[in-house]
């Protein structure tokens, strides 16, 4: 009961925000909303103890819903370690953002509506989490895909808002067709789309065929690459990855728990839930590894580059995001998943810190315009070192745990893919600790770029933003600590129970512990080379960036350019999709359809008229003169007939 | 035998110029006495024919009257000549065409016309002979006795077109002085005859 | 040809309808010369029923006939009191610059 309750307080958070908006306003939408997530913030660690630490994973079923012949789908809540861990990490980052808004959105004119969407979205993501069969996965999977889109363009005055949520959905779309398309695989593999059902019939069906297009594939890889697609949306990996910066156009709060910590983590998420199924599919696991490996190294690269605060936050979730995935592609997901939990807290403990000294600078998001402040912020200055030492990965932060623990496996995996993922997360991790260095320097530090009435307005924030950035602060610094021998060390197989599957062959987790101290401390050096790059190009030497720039003028604009995917997407799919769409309709509906339709048959219909009512000429011989013919045609036809 | 036929082809090629003469002649009132001429064959038709009686009635209505009227009206409305338009030519084929075809077939409808045998057991009035009644007599004798209807429905025919013609063309001109006759009469003396003793040589 | 018989007052009957007709539809000057053309064909008719009566030996079309040469009169006589009248009105009756019906 409890349980069920988790879950459905924010949806009714959501619905009471959403609906009664005009009567309680914005300050009933706040208490009502924020009160609910607290509850729900304070049963999940319940639940992560009873599933996870007492073992007790359980299913609890709500009722039928769809009974059409061979396909049953129901409504049940499956709660074993995975969905706890998840649990957490949704309900105390969503409390902490709800309120952290409570100060950020203060000013805003539609505040109810703003809570309800956040709440929705807490529900979707738990609805996700909880889900028994890839039906309910997928209801959560488009529900905060909308939840996303309604967020992103909250402010739908400003076009760029709305712009960038279209993208979102549309990109967001492209992955949901290979999840629908594998969902519908999965039914016809197995007959069945519940979690139990298909797991248990999993290894029975390790060589099945499927037929497609005339040529015969191994049915698992099909199914899980298909799948995977849909991760790439959702977690904005190489390829379908354009919707994540844009989507900083939705206020911070929501960056911080869509994009940083639980919308982009149900990617993650999802393979590690299909555990069962991707061991079988070697294949699929190693696309994984590369997809995560080269997003990881991809959105570093562009995050050394860019301007725009939260830019680069965005970029680093993407490469975070990356981490995550091949841990999991090397059948590591125990470390994908601890590193998910860390750093859902400590990079929303970066948005929010970044959204506190977008309010301190007078909303200025530049930070060529910021500087010099870190004396009249000194707590959001103190969050942000610490969300990113933990992002860097220095000892005891979380990150350290976490991250090391992924390049570990990986370098265990002793596979290519494997060795691939390795090396190219020690260089995402130098280039991580590069620019988290820059942004710290760039934004606190050095003479104030900014000019003196934003200087003068420079103001901590007040205390219902700062105490949700101290409560993610502890879990940024302790939760690494913490979770290291339940999420990955000794205590992994206890904890995990059921809920991940691993091959015996596959040994990375288990063989990551027992890696050459070189590969142990080599995160550890490469980050603090990072930052100490990071603190001698803009503290000592700070023309040097500059220059750089100059000198490697082509390299830079490919990297701030974004390595010119969104002109490369542009010119792929979007000029031709308007060629395509402007041609159908000028010429296959304008011209085709409606020439032989209504506008053909209206002309069609004038024109026989003006012609039949030329034969109206006022003159009376003229119509006796067609009488004159009718009458002798039908003499013609009589005699004719009569055969005369 | 052949006088009749000559006065057939006689009167039947006077009648059909004229009435071709009717429709193209360009003075209008031409055109009225080319039709008194139609009918005057037509007339000496029906006589060859035997039907004397319709013939006379076509020289007196007909002529005496219906022509006479056309006249009146032409000559009162003063149309003038007309000279042919331009547009005659370019109806002149499909419209001859079209009036040659049905005139080729009622011809040949016409020419090979025969009775069927039954046809003399179903005649209204058989003709009685010259030699016993005069046409005139025969048509009378069966006019006002079985046809007596039809024949005051002419009658009626007749009031309601010279009521209708009436009504259509008489008209009150403004500045037309008319005898209005009951006024005249109806004058008393007192209103029109002063008498005035005047003094002779003064004037009045 | 000598033998003047049915078919040949028939004829004659033809081409005069015929020519009525032709005085409606071809003629460009005025309408008088439809009026004219209407009593074209009404005579043809009259000749037409005269000569079945006469051949047929039943006078029943002779009266016809006259009833015919009735209406007619009568037909005629409203017809020119309709172009007085529309003369008066319009000041022409050219068969051209008769087209108000024209829709």
């Amino acid at each position: 009961m409890l349980y069920v309750l988790c879950i459905f307080l924010p949806l009714i958070g959501a619905v009471i925000a959403g609906l009664m908006g005009p009567w309680i306003k914005g300050r009933g939408a706040m208490i009502v909303t924020c009160g609910a997530l607290l509850m729900s913030a304070m049963i999940s660690p319940f639940i992560l103890i009873d599933v996870g630490l007492k073992g007790h994973p359980q299913t609890i079923q709500i009722f039928t819903w769809i009974s059409s012949g061979a396909f049953e789908v129901d409504w049940a809540l499956r709660i074993d370690t995975l969905t706890a861990v998840m649990l957490v990490v949704v309900t105390v980052v969503s409390c902490a953002v709800h309120f952290y808004s409570i100060g950020y959105m203060s000013h805003d004119p539609s505040i109810p509506r703003f809570f309800s969407y956040l709440s929705l979205f807490t529900f979707f993501m738990l609805m996700l989490v909880t889900a028994d069969n890839f039906v309910q996965l997928f209801f959560g999977w488009e529900g905060v895909g909308l939840a996303s889109y309604l967020l992103i363009g909250f402010w739908y005055e400003k076009p760029s808002a709305n712009a960038a949520a279209i993208k979102a959905f549309l990109v967001n779309r492209v992955g949901d067709f290979g999840f629908a398309l594998g969902i519908m695989g999965v039914f016809a593999l197995y007959g069945s789309v519940s979690f139990d059902a298909v797991f248990d019939a999993t290894p029975g069906k390790a060589g099945a065929t499927i037929e497609f297009l005339g040529g015969q594939y191994h049915a698992l890889t099909v199914i899980c690459l298909l799948l995977f697609i849909g991760a790439m949306g959702k977690s904005a990996q190489l390829g379908l990855h354009t919707w994540l910066p844009d989507a900083m156009e939705g206020p911070t709060p929501v960056s911080a728990l869509i994009h940083a910590a639980t919308m982009v983590t149900a990617g993650v998420f999802m393979v590690a839930r299909l555990s069962p199924m991707f061991e079988y599919a070697p294949f699929a696991l190693n696309v994984v590894a590369v997809v995560g490996a080269s997003t990881a190294l991809f959105a570093a690269t562009i995050g050394i580059c860019q301007n725009d605060i939260k830019r680069v936050i965005a970029y680093s979730t993407c490469s975070q995001l990356g981490y995550m995935f091949f841990a999991c592609g090397v059948s590591a997901y125990a470390a994908g998943i601890f590193h998910l939990f860390t750093h859902a807290f400590f990079k929303a403990l970066l948005f929010l810190g970044a959204g506190s000294v977008i309010h301190a600078m007078s909303a200025e998001q530049d930070m060529r315009k910021m500087g010099g402040i870190y004396k009249m912020v000194p707590l959001t200055y103190a969050m942000m070192w610490i969300g990113s030492l933990a992002l860097v990965g220095v000892w005891p932060f979380a990150g350290y745990f976490s991250k090391d623990t992924v390049l570990e496996a990986a370098y265990a995996a002793a596979t290519g893919p494997g060795a691939y993922a390795f090396w190219l997360g020690i260089s995402a991790a130098f280039l991580t600790a590069f620019y988290s260095g820059r942004l710290i320097f760039m934004t606190f530090h050095g003479a104030p770029r900014a000019d003196e009435r934003v200087m003068a307005h420079v103001h901590e924030s007040p205390k219902s933003m700062t105490i949700p950035l101290i409560v993610l602060a502890l879990g940024a610094m302790f939760s690494g600590l913490v979770g290291y021998s339940v999420f990955v060390g000794d205590g992994m197989k206890a904890f995990w129970g059921d809920a991940i599957l691993v091959l015996p062959n596959h040994t990375a987790m288990t063989d990551a512990h027992h890696v050459p101290t070189s590969v142990k401390f080599a995160p550890l050096v490469v980050g603090a080379v990072g930052l100490g790059l990071a603190f001698f190009m803009y503290m000592v030497k700070t023309e040097l960036p500059a220059r750089l720039a100059a000198r490697f003028h082509y390299v830079y604009l490919f990297l701030y350019n974004k390595w010119y995917f969104d002109e490369l997407f542009d010119w792929m799919f979007v000029r031709p999709a308007h060629y395509l769409g402007g041609e159908l309709w000028r010429e296959g509906d304008g011209k085709l359809i409606d020439a032989l339709g209504p506008d053909g048959i209206t002309a069609v219909t004038r024109n026989l008229a003006a012609r039949a009512s030329q034969l109206q000429s006022g003159y009376v011989y003229h119509y006796a003169f067609s009488m004159l013919i009718g009458v002798a045609g039908l003499v013609t036809l009589y005699m004719y007939l009569r055969g005369g | 035998m052949i006088v009749q036929s000559l006065v057939f082809y006689l009167f039947s090629a006077v009648a059909i110029g004229a009435a071709v003469m009717v429709i193209s002649a360009r003075n209008p009132v031409h055109s009225v006495l080319f039709l008194i001429l139609t009918f005057f064959n037509a007339a000496g038709l029906f006589v060859l024919m035997g039907a004397e009686f319709i013939a006379m009635i076509l020289v007196v209505v007909y002529v005496g009257a219906v022509a006479v009227l056309f006249l009146f009206v032409v000559m009162m409305l003063d149309i003038g000549f007309v000279e042919m338009r331009q547009g005659f030519l370019q109806y002149l084929p499909l419209g001859g065409l079209v009036g040659i075809v049905l005139l080729a077939e009622l011809l040949v409808v016409t020419s090979g016309w025969l009775f069927s045998p039954q046809v003399s057991g179903t005649r209204a009035f058989p003709t009685p002979s010259p030699d016993h009644i005069t046409n005139t007599d025969a048509l009378g004798r069966i006019l006002y006795t079985d046809y007596i209807y039809l024949f005051q429905g002419a009658g009626m025919v007749l009031l309601v077109a010279m009521v209708g013609a009436i009504v259509l063309t008489l008209r009150s001109r403004p500045g037309v002085r008319k005898q209005r006759v009951a006024d005249q009469i109806d004058r008393h003396r007192e209103d029109t005859i002063q008498i005035r003793k005047v003094q002779p040589g003064s004037g009045v | 040809m000598l033998e003047i018989g049915l078919s040949h007052y028939l004829t004659v009957a033809a081409i005069l309808f015929t020519l009525g007709i032709f005085g409606i539809f071809l003629n460009r000057k005025n309408v008088i010369i439809i009026l004219m053309s209407i009593e074209l064909i009404l005579l043809s008719v009259n000749i037409n029923l005269v000569s079945f009566s006469v051949f047929l030996h039943d006078l029943a079309g002779q009266v016809f006939a006259m009833l015919v040469l009735t209406v007619a009169a009568a037909e005629a006589a409203i017809g020119l009191a309709i172009i007085v009248v529309y003369f008066r009105n319009r000041g022409t009756i050219a068969v051209e610059d008769i087209n108000l019906m024209k829709g």
